[in-house]
């Protein structure tokens, strides 16, 4: 594997113990995959997971987050002081959202951890942004940017919507990556990698959010790890679609960029998406295969919903206002609980415009920072959730043993009105 | 009886380390498909939902799902519930940094499919120095 002087100055220690860590750990990762060399990048997401409580189990129940990052982060045995990090470097989810602790049940211990988590990271230079969509809130990479991010719902949509260049990365290499500004080039970074490889032909209308979402998901399954390209699509999607639907093909498979013929930027032609080759596969999507998808994320029996959860991954400032406008003048069951959540920089503009005051009004919440799945933060006594994301669909009953609905967005909300369930696919 | 056979392949991380395979032709996800205090599968509908990696080698597919994957098998190295070695087919990112915070011995790219040679219960040493998997069948098959 090649390595210019400064790099190899960096894992010879000139720049600290820290910093020689990370070097290490990206020379062993750039080993296992076969990567020749190192790219230069200036764009971290990633995150200080100190405070996840799936993650506390193992090291005790220690406060010192430089000992904690060394050894979720930078696989370091030996506890390191941390520097402060190279690159524009932004976190990812947090344990909860201290605007909402109560209602979050979030013990007194778990709020001083999420307090400590954040001193340590604006200590060393990381912004809380505490989102799963940092291209939501003042992180929108350049068309050909290289990227270090975590979350796979987020490189999906960074290299197929704005043709920013990113592998989906880890806990540890995008925290090697914040204290080296490198990343292996490997994968997606290398432009021939990028093509689309198997062909869907769209047979249906796709428009409404849960048609873009049930695509993913169905499209993900049958690709796993491949990228596929979509033609035939007759609606141009908004921001709130294909964050859904890459979420989605994100989580039936790994999916890490997809080609839209005629809307991505990589995909001007059919042709160009790819790559001047024949597709491997080529499949048709219609209506047989949207109901397939929407069948497999429908696992609940029981109508009588206890929990709705909305904004997975966070909602849009669009998906927030659509949300108050349905439940204006309206008022949610006694028996069920609305939870919505956008980041934290959206909740400011959703306040101004009387979004907040609506939705909470009708006897929901609108949250930030956090996500029931990976915070655990849920309403007591939940057993049969609702949700008008695929990604949460697939994810609450594994992790949080929720039998769910999957819907519309107008299906979960009519739910939360009723305590009742009567969605179907139209 | 001591059937012995020897695949050869890519070392991914070195070192030797040798236990009673766990193989599934399936991806595994390590956020919401594992559970990394005891190395158990959880995901709904896997072919090995409720059955142990924790102290074998695990032959498999490839890493799926999230991007905490390495994070999960990291853990479960932590609490020692992670495999003693890993082999698999798809090299991705989530894999190849798994692998390298599991600190175990890893192989791909081998000669023949792992997923058809080995078995369930087969003896299975990894050297990953040497990029050499010798497997010793099973007594009684």
């Amino acid at each position: 594997m090649h390595l210019t002087d400064h790099e190899k100055a960096m894992l010879d220690g000139a720049e600290g113990a820290a910093v020689q860590q990370a070097m290490s750990l990206l020379c062993r990762y750039s080993k296992a995959l076969g990567a020749e060399r190192l790219v230069e990048t200036n764009n971290v997401c990633g995150g200080s997971v100190g405070s996840l409580p799936n993650r506390r189990k193992v090291f005790g129940d220690t406060d010192d987050f430089d000992a904690i990052f060394s050894l979720m982060n930078l696989d370091s045995d030996e506890p390191l002081e941390i520097p402060r990090v190279k690159t524009m470097a932004y976190k990812l989810i947090e344990a909860g959202d201290p605007d909402y602790f109560d209602q979050q049940r979030v013990s007194e211990r778990a709020q001083e951890l999420i307090g400590k988590n954040a001193a340590f990271c604006d200590r060393i230079g990381i912004q809380r942004c505490n989102t799963c969509t940092p291209y939501q809130v003042g992180n929108i990479p350049t068309f050909g940017e290289h990227l270090a991010w975590m979350e796979s719902s987020a490189i999906v949509y960074a290299n197929s919507v704005i043709g920013a260049r990113g592998n989906v990365e880890g806990a540890q290499s995008t925290a090697a990556a914040m204290l080296t500004a490198r990343i292996p080039y490997w994968g997606l970074h290398i432009p021939e990698n990028r093509h689309g490889t198997h062909l869907f032909e769209v047979e249906c209308e796709v428009d409404d959010m849960m048609h873009w979402g049930l695509m993913g998901y169905y499209i993900g399954e049958v690709v796993q790890e491949e990228s596929p390209v979509v033609a035939g699509l007759s609606h141009q999607p908004s921001l709130r679609k294909v964050k859904h639907f890459g979420a989605a093909a994100a989580t039936s498979g790994g999916v890490e960029m997809y080609h839209l013929v005629g809307m991505t930027p990589e995909a001007p032609t059919l042709e160009a998406a790819l790559g001047r080759k024949q597709p491997v596969e080529t499949y048709v999507f219609g209506r047989k295969e949207m109901q397939t998808a929407y069948d497999h994320l429908n696992c609940a029996t029981d109508p009588n919903v206890d929990f709705i959860m909305l904004g997975c991954p966070h909602a849009s400032i669009e998906q927030v206002g659509i949300v108050a406008n349905l439940l204006e003048g309206k008022r949610i069951s006694e028996n069920t609980q609305l939870w919505m959540f956008t980041p934290k920089a959206l909740k400011a503009h959703a306040d101004r415009m009387g979004y907040t005051k609506t939705i909470e009004g009708a006897g929901g919440y609108l949250m930030s920072d956090s996500c029931p799945a990976l915070s655990r933060v849920y309403p007591e006594g939940v057993k049969v959730a609702a949700t008008d994301s695929c990604k949460q669909a697939h994810y609450l009953p594994a992790t949080l043993g929720f039998d769910t609905w999957f819907g519309t967005v107008e299906d979960c909300v009519q739910a939360a009105i009723d305590g009742r369930w009567s969605g179907r696919l139209q | 009886m001591n059937d012995r056979i020897t695949l050869k392949g890519r070392s991914v991380v070195e070192g030797v380390a040798e236990g009673e395979a766990f193989v599934t032709s399936q991806t595994i996800s390590g956020f919401g498909g594992i559970d990394p205090m005891t190395g158990t599968i959880t995901e709904r509908r896997h072919e090995k939902v409720g059955q142990s990696f924790a102290g074998k080698v695990l032959v498999f597919r490839g890493a799926k799902g999230s991007s905490g994957w390495a994070s999960n098998f990291q853990t479960a190295r932590l609490a020692g519930a992670g495999p003693v070695a890993v082999i698999f087919n798809e090299l991705t990112t989530k894999m190849a940094l798994g692998a390298v915070v599991m600190r175990v011995p890893a192989m791909t790219d081998l000669d023949q499919d792992p997923l058809e040679v080995i078995q369930d219960g087969d003896w299975v040493k990894v050297d990953a120095d040497n990029g050499t998997v010798e497997i010793t069948r099973k007594a009684g098959d």
